[in-house]
């Protein structure tokens, strides 16, 4: 595909893209305004993982896409497929093999290390968004480091139902400093955040872009006597008998039958290998 | 024994090739060439150029034969395509008053210097369906006259020239590009007006709907609408003069608005404006309307919290491409957050339902 400059966008608005990159390491848990372009996937379908993606790949890099922690996934195999259409870059399922890594609502099982880039694709940016609809207003309580309004709803919740009713996405806050939506990731995954990669988070449509660079603290907002809970399915995988990674709800049957099976197929997958 | 749902490639492949079929439809019938949409849907290749932001009439109509018909699809591919494109410099402003017009009518006024020209317009015909539309043959000609030469002037001058119109300022800003830069609140009038000319029509038509129903009402008159050719110029600093570049057609509007007064403004009758690719009447009025609505704060207006006034609101919502995309994202799947919620909602309904049991035995 010769038409199309390596990993699809310009030299110059890739540089466009790293310097919001770079602003957004240098102020972790910011949200940077960055001049989002029109990509050839629709908004909402990870533009802003990609356009990180595009910014971040060299000839050299190794590439591995999840949506749902699983490979096969179609998206995931759209997006997979795009780079390898325009960037010509090696691609692996293997999550230690990969160096840069494009996902979608999940945080492998696996630890990352220091050579890898973890891309998030985000949807809303704002973890105030839906307290407060208004750009204007979030930005300036970000400003402010005013979130009492957070707080307040996390309250109302256990005040409600007893519990924190936040199972993804659930709130962080960066180095003491910044609140920050982790992208719809199971909060089971929010541990993983503190991790020796570094993580980018891309959103297309909402044209912003924020970083967790390796080793930043990062912690799920909650309370002394309510403490932050990264719960799952009490089950084990049925497949690898994992029972430290997430899981996924399957209906094998038409009497509501289910089984759990690792939501990160490259981790069962490397499980199954072992006991083999 | 579940084995783990593989071969999305496969399926992507395949769907590919499915829809590809179905866009060709039955073999049976002819096949429809880019030029024939080009030329005999020339409204929707017209739609597609001014939310794609992009005046190429080819490439649009490939565009709409490629979405089978679907236009925010076609618009879609405009715009994924624009992008690409580099940007080696900037047009001079164009000069409506100097259009060549196809139609230009006034509201306003009975007779205006230039002429009312009724052009062809769907106004006046009756919606009857044309059955022999469904048989094949030419129509005969139109007939023709002679075109009034020289340039057209604006309606709005004339009230200006009596002061009874709010002057607009000049700017000799560059502004900025909404394509080029993120979007940020407040936006000044270029921006705003960059956004709505790209918006989509249904909503950009709805937005100024409200405002005639009560919901920020402005009271526009169309002072003027004006569809024509223009041409584009370009200074190229090696030459040191502008040179021509082509040419495009847009459909221009102008409301006046009244407008009693306020603080900060004596009474007289205000503006909003509305430019549009291609013949888009309703567009470029509606686009006006919006326009209008959005000027509250300029010109020392009360912010009624109409729907129409809110300019985060109406811009962050304006793109059909954006709305589109985020919309049909839910397709997607989601079962590790949806996962997440059911084990939330057992957990909470197992201890809702411990503690209303006690309470049902009693």
């Amino acid at each position: 595909m010769s038409d199309y400059n390596f990993a699809y966008l310009d030299e110059q608005t890739k540089r466009m893209i790293r310097r919001a990159i770079l602003k957004g390491v240098a102020v972790p848990g910011y949200q940077v305004p960055f001049a989002s372009r029109e990509m050839p996937m629709p908004y909402g379908w990870g533009t802003g993982g990609v356009q990180v993606s595009s910014a971040v790949l060299t000839p050299e890099d190794t590439l591995k896409v999840i949506d749902q922690g699983a490979d096969d996934t179609t998206n995931a195999v759209s997006i997979r497929k795009f780079f390898q259409k325009v960037a010509d870059v090696a691609v692996t399922e293997k999550t230690e093999d990969a160096t840069v890594i494009q996902t979608r609502h999940r945080i492998p099982e696996r630890d990352l290390t220091e050579e890898q880039i973890l891309v998030y694709q985000v949807p809303i940016p704002e973890p105030l968004r839906f307290l407060e609809p208004r750009e204007t207003e979030t930005r300036k309580m970000h400003a402010l480091e005013e979130y009492g309004l957070m707080h307040v709803k996390l309250y109302e919740d256990i005040s409600r139902h007893g519990a924190i009713s936040t199972a993804y996405a659930y709130p962080v806050k960066v180095e003491d400093r910044y609140v920050m939506d982790p992208s719809p990731i199971p909060k089971f995954d929010n541990p993983k955040l503190e991790s020796s990669a570094l993580q980018l988070f891309g959103a297309g449509r909402e044209q912003r872009i924020y970083a967790v660079p390796p080793y930043t603290k990062v912690a799920s907002l909650d309370f002394d006597d309510h403490p932050f809970d990264p719960s799952k399915a009490n089950h084990v995988c049925a497949l690898c008998g994992a029972e430290d990674s997430y899981l996924d709800e399957v209906i094998v049957d038409d009497e509501g039958g289910r089984m759990f099976v690792c939501s990160d197929t490259a981790y069962c997958a490397s499980r199954r290998g072992e006991a083999a | 024994m579940y084995v783990a749902v593989k071969g999305g490639e496969r399926a992507i492949d395949n769907a590919h090739s499915w829809l590809a079929e179905e866009r060709r439809g039955d073999v049976g019938v002819a096949e429809l060439s880019v030029p024939q949409i080009r030329e005999q849907l020339k409204l929707a290749v017209n739609r597609v150029m001014a939310e794609g932001s992009l005046f190429d009439p080819d490439l649009a109509a490939l565009a709409i034969k490629q979405a089978r018909g679907d236009l925010i699809e076609a618009i879609f591919l405009i715009r994924a395509y624009r992008t690409t494109l580099p940007r080696f410099g900037a047009s001079n402003p164009v000069e409506t008053g100097e259009m060549v017009c196809d139609r230009r009518i006034s509201a306003t006024f009975k007779d205006v210097p230039g002429g009312q020209v009724l052009g062809p317009t769907f106004d006046y015909t009756h919606r009857l369906i044309d059955f022999a539309l469904a048989a094949e043959g030419e129509v005969p000609g139109a007939p023709e006259g002679v075109a009034q030469p020289g340039p057209v002037p604006h309606v709005t001058e004339f009230l200006q020239r009596e002061d009874l119109i709010q002057t607009e300022p000049e700017m000799n800003d560059t502004p900025d590009d909404l394509t080029r830069q993120p979007l940020a609140f407040p936006a000044e009038r270029p921006l705003r007006l960059q956004s709505l000319t790209r918006g989509d029509e249904g909503f950009v038509l709805s937005m100024a709907y409200s405002t005639q129903r009560g919901y920020g009402r402005n009271h526009p008159f169309v002072g003027e609408m004006r569809v024509g050719v223009v041409d584009v110029e370009m200074d190229v600093p090696e030459l040191g003069f502008a040179i021509d570049l082509g040419e495009v057609e847009l459909t221009e509007c102008e409301t006046v608005n009244q407008f009693t007064g306020s603080k900060t403004e004596p009474p007289q009758f205000t503006r909003g404006y509305g430019l549009v690719f291609g013949h888009s009447e309703r567009k470029a009025i509606s686009m006006a309307l919006v326009d209008r609505a959005l000027r509250w704060k300029e010109l020392g207006e009360d912010n009624v919290g109409a729907p129409a006034q809110d300019e985060e609101f109406v811009l962050s919502h304006a793109d059909n491409i954006q709305a589109t995309g985020f919309l049909e994202h839910i397709k997607l799947p989601h079962y590790v957050d949806f996962q997440s919620e059911l084990e939330l909602i057992r957990k909470l309904r197992a201890e809702a339902m411990a503690a209303t049991m006690p309470q049902a035995a009693e």
